[in-house]
């Protein structure tokens, strides 16, 4: 593979408009189309949850100006219900699969992976190109179901059958169900065809003496992602194609028999609703890791660099990233304590996910330690992976309230969740991503970003996600459900509109906040400073290659890894880092015994 | 280096994030400290609950602890190894250190565990003789509730039988214990009668799609599943009037989708169910 792309190198022949750009197989190219699709995305997603944060802080309010922009879900100015609805589902649809998972492994692993383990490109840089393309055909069905009769899938991100199964069920289980459910197959092709590539170039294509062990742990992230997206989003397609027979075929795998919409009989029998659910959180667990193993990764990158400090045990984190993927396949029942699931399967997926606190811990107090004794530098890349890691913690201390079957009766479907996985998923792997735009921007398009820019954009985020995310814990301790479209008729919910007027509020700052990247990331673009080579001063292998890279990145001759990924300050060396490619240095007599790359493969 | 970090940039950047992180410690505190008086759970009525409630409030802690712990680290770490121009030490394995942490909170865990498996599994032991068996229905948007007549049966349901105004519960008429069950709309018109310190098992079935039949003051939550019988008990232990919520998305008036139960003594629920059946 690297000698045909070799060849083609020396040949040097330009590729046109069309190849360089649109359909290209370049996996820099494809990797920024992935980021800047993802990032339109983003818009849209955050727009939806404004409309949501409009209705739960104001409801029943009127907003005749949106009216006229939204005739059909906001008549005179006010949300209708189905619409609402459909906010809600659309905005967890795309922020999950259109916008995390496409941004983290299609847009950050299509660019770093060769990169940072010194190839010319991905193993199958055709399939990497179909996997891009099937993403805008997804958006596009996706999109157009705004404008269908009864409007988007308003079944929740999660399309429980029956509700999603029966199009008299409601509005939003009409035509629009259909186009989510064939929009969401296409995605997950994309999917697979990215994660066949990731694995096999991972496994194949490393420079030499890049042995495993050597690994940054961002592909490490990335590679063990891939595994999990190749063995959980096969089980989603399946259950997504079910549930499409269920609509238009006239099977009846999730619905069972003796159910009326009203007066009307359904004409089903024989399926399960609860199938529909162990399907659907069997891919829906482990895509939660989808969605952070890649940002562990790339933190533990971003905080060594910063901190000019090995990261802390190394082989405990490698370990801890394959410990939790393997348990992350074990812990689907937790979303189903009070599902009708038999009682004993909660005991039993309670203890795994439980078990799933150790590696995690394992992970941030190794971070921690990483920082201790170290010389932080606080670029804005620093302060986002540090902003993380208060995220991460957060969020995933309130999972192991969620994780007791007895408690979580309590909590199960209530704002408390909502909270939960918008800290420990969301932000935090939206932080990650942001840290990860910071620091390699200046090696995916050769110049800078603006530095106070960034810090602006860090404090108002990170004060922004906490004063919008945390307040719903005590919506949740209340007891307030999810996916309402107002609490006001509760009585246990009264006294809480203040809270939600508030949450409301920081949740437009923080999304206006969000301008602020834009307008940095797109005016760095055009007018940034030229980028050295290696600005940040890193170890790893992508800071060998041009800023940016030239197609198929690497001059005549591929790098050579000498050394683990982490010699950041080495004792009796002048400089504070020693790059993975850098030729040995010559002994100077002292014992160089206990350096990090001691017993791994040379 | 292109940064425009100076030595007083770095100063800034860690004073202000370590204040910042110092000031959510603060702000967590305070604010979970107010919110016990206004935003907190509602008031408990079940004897379920009160286990529950405590087990919760352990785990509070428990991660109160961690939360603060780590954020308290990570405040001195970036305040007190900023860039002063030292050099960061080469230390990066200590397999003493890491496993101290991976021990204590496998020990924590395991703790929880136990304790939470013993609630849980007590939560769905087999409800007491002396319970009483009442049925609920989920449907959009609403709960119906039936009792079983002086036979002590339900009778058998049939949804070639249902009409919404004759046979709600689309009840099979040539089921002679059919005949006296006791029907209620507890949206609308009635409401879910329940004897104090009297354990009672919910039986809940879905007409339509799913649905949840949540209770905050019992701390009960169980999903009405079309197709199956759900089933969970508990002993109410305040007289008074409580809210049912529906707490699975069932469709756009999710959010009215809600029911009404009254716990009473026994004499007054006695009294209520001789007149409702005459």
């Amino acid at each position: 593979m690297a000698h045909v792309a070799h060849a083609e190198a020396q040949a040097g022949h330009e590729l046109s408009f069309w190849r360089k750009y649109i359909f290209s197989q370049d996996h820099k190219v494809i990797g920024i189309q992935y980021a800047l699709t993802s990032m339109f995305m983003a818009v849209l997603g955050g727009l939806l949850a404004m409309f949501i944060r409009l209705q739960l802080g104001w409801p029943g309010q009127s907003w005749p100006l949106l009216g006229r922009l939204f005739p059909s879900g906001m008549p005179d100015g006010q949300m209708n219900q189905a619409f609402y609805l459909a906010s809600v589902t659309m905005h967890g649809t795309i922020m999950i699969f259109f916008v995390l998972t496409t941004l983290l492994t299609g847009g950050f692993g299509n660019f770093l992976i060769p990169l940072m383990i010194g190839a010319r490109d991905m193993a199958f840089p055709f399939l990497n190109m179909l996997s891009y393309w099937l993403y805008p055909p997804a958006i596009i069905i996706l999109l157009a179901s705004f404008f269908v009769s009864g409007g988007a899938a308003g079944g929740g991100w999660t399309a429980y059958p029956p509700l999603s199964a029966l199009p008299g069920a409601a509005p939003g289980s009409g035509l629009g169900q259909t186009l989510w459910l064939i929009s969401l197959a296409l995605l997950i092709l994309a999917f697979l065809f990215g994660s066949l590539n990731y694995i096999t170039t991972i496994l194949q294509l490393r420079a030499r003496g890049l042995s495993m062990m050597r690994l940054p742990l961002t592909i490490w992230g990335l590679f063990v992602t891939a595994i999990l997206s190749l063995l959980a989003f096969p089980v989603l397609l399946a259950a997504a194609i079910m549930l499409l027979f269920d609509r238009i075929g006239g099977t009846s795998f999730f619905v069972p028999a003796g159910l009326l919409i009203g007066s009307v009989p359904v004409d089903h029998r024989g399926g399960n609703p609860l199938l529909w659910q162990h399907l659907f959180w069997f891919l829906g667990h482990p895509e939660v890791y989808v969605l952070i193993l890649p940002p562990m990764g790339m933190i533990s990158d971003i905080l060594a660099n910063n901190a000019r400090k090995p990261i802390f045990g190394y082989r405990f984190m490698v370990g801890s990233i394959v410990a939790i993927a393997f348990l992350s396949f074990l812990v689907w029942g937790h979303h189903m304590y009070t599902s009708g699931m038999a009682p004993v399967l909660g005991t039993a997926f309670m203890t795994t996910t439980l078990v799933i606190a150790v590696p995690s811990a394992i992970k941030t107090f190794n971070w921690l330690a990483t920082l201790w004794r170290a010389k932080i530098r606080f670029t804005s890349a620093m302060l986002f992976a540090l902003g993380f890691l208060s995220l991460f913690v957060t969020g995933g201390l309130t999972g192991i309230v969620l994780a007791q079957p007895p408690v979580d009766i309590y909590f199960q479907d209530t704002f408390f969740v909502v909270a939960h996985f918008h800290f420990v998923m969301a932000s935090a792997a939206i932080f990650a991503s942001f840290a990860g735009t910071y620091y390699w921007f200046p090696k995916m398009f050769g110049r800078m970003m603006n530095e106070r820019l960034g810090k602006w954009h860090f404090w108002l985020t990170f004060v922004g996600i906490y004063a919008t995310f945390f307040p719903m814990h005590y919506a949740g301790f209340m007891g307030m459900m999810r996916r309402i479209y107002s609490p006001q008729i509760y009585a246990h919910l009264q006294g809480l509109q203040p809270l939600n007027v508030f949450v409301s509020i920081a949740a437009f700052v923080l999304f206006a906040a969000q301008f602020i990247f834009l307008y940095n990331f797109f005016r760095s673009l055009f007018r940034g400073p030229q980028a050295e080579r290696n600005p940040w001063r890193a170890t790893t292998l992508e800071w060998e290659a041009p800023s940016p890279p030239p197609h198929l990145n690497w001059g005549e001759t591929l790098p050579t890894v000498q050394r683990w990924a982490y010699d950041y300050s080495p004792p009796d060396m002048a400089e504070d880092f020693q790059p993975q490619a850098a030729p040995a240095a010559v002994p100077t007599g002292r014992s160089r015994e206990g350096r990090g790359d001691g017993g791994h493969a040379r | 280096m292109p940064t425009n970090d100076t030595t007083s940039g770095t100063r800034r950047s860690a004073a202000l994030l370590g204040i910042a992180l110092a000031l959510l410690i603060v702000a967590a505190v305070v604010t979970t400290l107010a919110a016990r008086s206004r935003w907190w759970l509602p008031p408990l009525a079940s004897a379920q609950g009160r286990s529950i409630d405590q087990l919760f409030i352990a785990t509070f802690g428990i991660i109160s602890v961690a939360f603060v712990l780590v954020h308290g680290l990570l405040a001195l770490f970036v305040w007190l190894y900023r860039d002063r121009g030292q050099r960061a030490s080469y230390w990066h394995e200590n397999r003493a250190l890491e496993l101290t942490y991976t021990i204590i909170p496998a020990i924590v865990m395991t703790g929880l565990t136990l304790s939470a498996a013993g609630l849980w599994s007590r939560i769905h032991s087999a409800p007491p003789p002396q319970a009483l068996v009442v049925e609920v229905r989920g449907e959009q948007f609403g709960w119906k509730a039936r009792y079983p007549g002086p036979d002590g049966k339900f009778g058998r349901i049939d949804p070639r039988h249902y009409s919404a105004r004759e046979n709600p519960w689309a009840l099979d008429p040539a089921d002679p214990a059919a005949q006296d069950d006791l029907v209620l709309d507890i949206s609308t018109t009635g409401e879910l009668h329940l004897v104090v310190d009297r354990p009672v098992e919910v039986r809940i079935r879905a007409k339509d799609v799913l649905h949840s039949f949540f209770i905050p003051a019992f701390r009960v939550k169980q999903d009405a599943v079309p197709g199956m019988v759900t089933s969970i008990w508990f002993t109410p232990t305040q007289t008074g009037p409580y809210e049912i919520a529906c707490a699975e998305l069932c469709g756009p008036l999710h959010y009215i989708m809600r029911g009404k139960v009254v716990v009473q003594t026994q004499e007054e629920y006695d009294a209520w169910l001789a007149q409702t059946r005459s």
